[in-house]
């Protein structure tokens, strides 16, 4: 775990590590909770080792029981502690749903208590997942007030995200993809550093078209770009990283920049988060906008597993290229 | 006796305030001046007096909405209970909130939410803090009969005992959730059979009963501040009013009520206070003015209080951003 000293290529999921690991080290309020964290060391091994180094009660293995993890959490932040929680898969959040949408989300705005908690939840697909082990569910708390909401989709996004998250006085949901886990590395450096949360990144200038995503599919829009380039049309990539609050200016400007924009989410299209940024960009940057908004999202289905139709379900590079051809010759 | 002078007129004390104070309030509702739900501890008030009286000041409560007695032992005043009812600014959730749903961190209180047995599992996070932080504070909640049929209170007792955490847990077993009666809501006679499934020691007390209540509480928090664990108390008592003011209660058998009348905790608490000579008639008087008193001071401070502006109601869904950079 000395590895959280040593800048070189470091997995999306090591830095997840490491950004726990110097958060826990250095604060002694931070501590962990969740099912199969401690000697296991978590489904997805984000917490190897930690038991060892940090002891059985700031890595707490819990009962099986979401709504008493997220509950239990609650609780101890109030007291002054700085607890991370790990959902197993970001599909079981739905059992804590009541704790986080009623308790979490409002007791700031109720009563003037502070949360300062953070849930992990690893979701979307291209992993087999099916049903159950593969749902992007950020769209359930992106309506709520109150919360938080980030979506890395680099290494070193994914580390100073989640330190800024449990700096933060309020309740932060992680969604960390289970695909981009073991796929992706960045060099990151050697210092404390921080991604606020509230900012956009543009992970590519363009001046044709914009493109608005964020988590896995961060990196189809980078393929697309790229091939899009060849045949002459520069599309500007815009990374959400903080889904809630949104950088809304970020979106605006790039936007107006470029006169035309797709909006691209692994989520199902129908209440997807895609539909509300859409909404503020006709609301606000209507008279910048050259061609209609287009979204691009997962159909409204389920989750399926077989692979040919998980890959029908997941918006793909080609679904990219195809709606940025259109939109360039408008 | 196993409780002293002083401590049975404390308790005496405090269920006294609580009755005026939720008569007062029911009136309020009934003249139209309270505009949200009222929903009061009547015929129950030993049960939160009793419990909340044998914490010490670093513990924690997390209460729920038959527990007005709690709230006043731990300091909320008559004053800002009734500016929360107004919706007043000057009430602890100015205005944000209404009845019973008020909390404040300095005096040890979480705020109640509406989805009974919520309370429980934040309870064990605080209680899990103490045991993490080594301190020797403990933490008391409860819910009704209602309550122990949902996830969270499940979820929390197991976790709880797992874990051997400082946490007591209270059920207020009015044998009503709503118009529900407790046949309806569990297939068990006593609610405290569901903590056997927990390992975690249950106990009986008579809920009108504010003495039993103060001196049962007091073991379990002994218990639960050696590090023995979470236990779980059942109070008996009985819901004499309707869920809320607005419910006339008519599915409750009229000759239940006449029963449980006659044992209501006010009355139960004179005649001890009396049979051990510890008050008599004229000090039950004095008291009842005193805490008459106290009402009307609160409830000219609320009605003097301003109401929030409009605008005001977007403010606070964050706590500011402090990030602290550590290195």
């Amino acid at each position: 775990m000395t590895t959280s000293t040593i800048a070189h290529d470091v997995t999306y999921l090591e830095a997840i590590s490491q950004a726990l690991d110097e958060e826990m080290s250095q604060d002694e309020r931070v501590f962990l909770m969740g099912e199969d964290i401690g000697p296991y060391g978590g489904a997805f091994r984000v917490t190897e080792g930690f038991q060892q180094r940090y002891g059985q009660w700031k890595v707490l293995d819990t009962p099986l029981s979401e709504s008493g993890i997220v509950g239990a959490a609650i609780g101890a932040a109030m007291m002054g502690m700085r607890p991370v929680v790990e959902m197993q898969f970001a599909d079981f959040i739905s059992c804590a749903f009541d704790q986080i949408t009623e308790m979490a989300a409002k007791n700031h705005y109720r009563w003037g208590a502070e949360v300062p908690l953070v849930i992990r939840a690893p979701y979307g697909g291209g992993t087999h997942g099916g049903p159950f082990h593969s749902i992007c569910p950020e769209a359930w708390f992106f309506h709520t007030p109150g919360l938080k909401l980030v979506a890395p989709s680099t290494a070193y996004d994914a580390k100073g995200l989640l330190k800024a998250a449990i700096r933060d006085p309020n309740p932060v949901i992680y969604f960390e993809h289970k695909f981009l886990y073991r796929r992706i590395k960045d060099i990151l450096p050697i210092e404390d550093f921080i991604v606020p949360i509230g900012e956009a990144e543009i992970k590519r200038t363009g001046r044709d078209l914009s493109i608005i995503t964020y988590g896995a599919m961060v990196h189809v829009a980078l393929e697309a770009a790229e091939t899009l380039d060849q045949e002459g049309i520069d599309m500007e990539v815009v990374d959400l990283r903080t889904l809630s609050p949104l950088d809304t200016g970020t979106l605006k400007d790039s936007v107006r920049k470029t006169g035309k924009v797709i909006i691209l989410h692994e989520d199902t299209k129908t209440g997807g988060i895609g539909g509300e940024i859409a909404a503020i960009l006709a609301e606000e940057c209507f008279n910048a906008l050259d061609a209609p908004i287009m979204r691009i999202a997962a159909p409204d289905i389920p989750v399926p597993y077989s692979p040919p139709l998980e890959e029908f379900f997941l918006p793909k590079t080609n679904d990219v290229i195809i709606a940025a051809r259109q939109l360039a010759a408008y | 006796m196993e409780i002293s002078q002083n401590e049975f007129l404390h308790l005496y004390y405090y269920l006294r305030l609580t009755r005026a104070l939720e008569e007062r309030v029911a009136t309020l509702y009934r003249q139209g001046r309270i505009v949200g739900g009222v929903y009061t501890s009547h015929g129950m008030e030993a049960i939160s007096v009793g419990y909340a009286s044998a914490l010490q000041t670093e513990d924690i409560i997390a209460p729920f909405h038959r527990d007005m007695g709690a709230f006043l032992v731990r300091g909320i005043t008559p004053g800002e209970v009734l500016a929360q009812y107004l919706g007043k600014r000057t009430g602890p959730t100015k205005g944000k909130d209404g009845n019973v749903h008020m909390g404040d961190l300095k005096r040890g209180i979480f705020a109640f939410v509406s989805h009974l047995a919520d309370n429980l599992p934040v309870a064990t996070g605080a209680a899990l803090a103490f045991k993490i932080r080594g301190e020797s504070r403990i933490v008391a909640t409860n819910t009704g009969d209602g309550g122990t049929s949902r996830g969270d209170f499940h979820e929390a007792l197991n976790f709880a005992s797992v874990l051997r955490l400082p946490v007591v847990f209270f059920c207020n077993n009015n044998q009503y959730a709503y118009s529900t009666p407790l046949h309806h809501q569990m297939a068990i006679k006593d609610v405290v059979e569901r903590a056997k499934a927990y390992a975690i020691p249950g106990e009986i007390v008579d809920g009108n009963d504010v003495a039993s209540v103060y001196l049962t509480a007091k073991r379990a928090f002994q218990r639960a501040r050696a590090g023995e664990g979470p236990t779980f108390i059942e109070c008996k008592t009985m819901r004499m009013h309707g869920h809320s003011e607005h419910d006339s209660a008519k599915y409750v058998p009229r000759e239940l009520l006449e029963e449980w009348k006659k044992k209501d905790p006010i009355l139960k608490a004179e005649r001890m206070l009396k049979e051990s000579g510890y008050a008599d008639e004229s000090d039950f008087h004095e008291t009842k003015m005193k805490v008459d008193k106290e009402i009307e001071a609160g409830l000219e401070f609320a009605e003097h209080s301003p109401l929030p502006e409009g605008p005001e109601a977007l403010e606070g869904v964050f706590a500011a951003n402090h990030i602290e950079v550590l290195i």
